[in-house]
């Protein structure tokens, strides 16, 4: 099995690679690129996210053909995909982070500031949160209600249709912090730096 | 619920733990690697390194025990101290920080901090400050360990580095750092009050009570000590155990 992290310069992935490596040693095959050929006849793929959503979808969209190619992979292939805090919040068709930015459209949706009620609670939402898990996930198996997560952010993605919603915190309201639709999987808090539960997400997602 | 972190600081000089963890069980006292797995296996929510070492041609040291230490420890990890260039960072994050932080190099030139959020986002980018009181509710930006005066006023460049994107803010009192009789609350109080982003209060912390002061009456999102984690005073669980005692949320 081969599982592939998608490298595309979106800033810091180290904690990301480290902690895949982590769990998949002896288990799969990890690896870390931007190659196309790799992605298309890889079992899995990881995408990362740090920065702003501009900035990320901007570097996905300067790799020829990476789009298509994940799109591909997501939608008419129906494999694995983990998207990890911005790279969850890219599913959406809009993102309103430094300029208003054209997402992926993979599920209908949009990405805004959290509302901080007029400075009531600091932004960005940084630390650790627990999370309410809304149904029944493949990558929260044996993860308790109610785990704490390892947050760090300042927009939150607004799916249209709720159902795809596996998981909110509470932030100034119920902020969706995980979704899962079929093969399409994504992560607001990042599961590589929550510790042993994020590790047991990440055991989760490879072991699909 | 957002719950309130503990983080224990490992001053780091030329590789090694300068105040370091008196536990027994320790094969190697001074192994910054080492002490921080025991941190995170103990229920640290984050690790913070600081970086003491004065030459820098030592520099390369701090990158590698953070490469060893991001291989073991699978919470944030923050490393400050020398952090002057884009290069510093880029290395540092290369390495598996999550995290710098900067201090001097943001006094010397606030642009660096805003150049340094954009490249990598807001959310890896703490700006550290150190005040000391100089008047009744005025406090002043020290650098240097607190030697150097800058005429800066804390609580506006505290408000200046928000606005141009420091992700959080390391508020250090030179009055206090190393007294052990608590933190000054009252610095605290204001620049949480002024600024919306998190603060992590540092410099002073004796008791257990201090770090309730820190998070209760100083509004701190977080609070960073050395010493009362380092000689094995209390651990991580004790003061985590504590707080929740006294209805501080914190992750047990």
């Amino acid at each position: 099995m081969n599982v592939t992290i998608v490298d595309y310069q979106s800033g810091n992935i180290s904690s990301v690679i480290n902690s895949f490596t982590e769990v998949a040693q002896g288990k799969v095959n990890l690896e870390v690129t931007s190659d196309i050929k790799k992605i298309k006849s890889s079992d899995k793929i990881v995408l990362p996210g740090q920065g702003s959503f501009k900035s990320c979808v901007d570097s996905l969209n300067s790799i020829n053909g990476l789009v298509e190619t994940l799109k591909e992979f997501v939608i008419t292939n129906k494999k694995p995909l983990l998207g990890i805090c911005v790279g969850l919040q890219m599913f959406a068709d809009i993102g309103y982070e430094e300029a208003e930015t054209k997402g992926l459209g993979w599920i209908s949706g949009k990405v805004s500031k959290i509302d901080n009620q007029n400075g009531k609670f600091k932004l960005p939402h940084i630390g650790w949160n627990e999370i309410e898990i809304k149904k029944e996930s493949k990558i929260f198996k044996d993860i308790k209600n109610k785990s704490h997560m390892y947050f760090v952010h300042s927009y939150e993605f607004i799916p249209e249709d709720k159902s795809v919603i596996s998981a909110t915190t509470d932030y100034s309201s119920k902020i969706v912090c995980a979704v899962e639709r079929e093969n399409l999987l994504g992560t607001q808090f990042h599961p590589e730096k929550s510790d042993k539960k994020g590790l047991k997400i990440i055991d989760n997602f490879i072991k699909l | 619920m957002l719950k309130n972190r503990i983080i224990p600081c490992l001053d780091v000089k030329n590789g090694r733990v300068v105040k370091g963890i008196n536990f027994v069980e320790l094969k190697d006292a001074g192994d910054p690697v080492e002490q921080a797995k025991i941190y995170s296996d103990g229920g640290a929510d984050e690790i913070c390194f600081l970086d003491i070492t004065a030459s820098n041609e030592n520099r390369d040291t701090i990158i590698d025990i953070v490469r060893k230490t991001a291989k073991e420890c699978f919470v944030p990890l923050t490393v400050g101290g020398g952090v002057r260039t884009i290069q510093n960072i880029t290395d540092l994050l290369l390495a598996g920080a999550d995290k710098v932080s900067i201090n001097t190099a943001a006094v010397k030139d606030v642009s660096f901090v805003k150049e340094a959020s954009k490249k990598f986002g807001s959310q890896c980018i703490v700006v550290a400050i150190d005040a000391k009181k100089v008047s009744d509710n005025k406090w002043e930006v020290f650098t240097h360990g607190g030697r150097n005066k800058t005429g800066i006023d804390a609580v506006e460049f505290a408000k200046q580095v928000e606005t141009i994107g420091a992700g959080e803010i390391l508020l250090t009192s030179m009055d206090r750092d190393g007294t052990k009789s608590g933190y000054d609350v009252e610095l605290l109080k204001v620049i949480t009050d002024k600024t919306n982003i998190p603060v992590i209060a540092s410099g002073g912390v004796g008791t257990l009570d201090h770090l309730y002061d820190g998070i209760v009456k100083g509004g701190a999102s977080a609070v960073l000590a050395a010493s009362i984690f380092h000689y094995g005073e209390y651990k991580i669980k004790e003061a985590k155990e504590y707080l929740n005692s006294k209805n501080v949320s914190v992750r047990l």
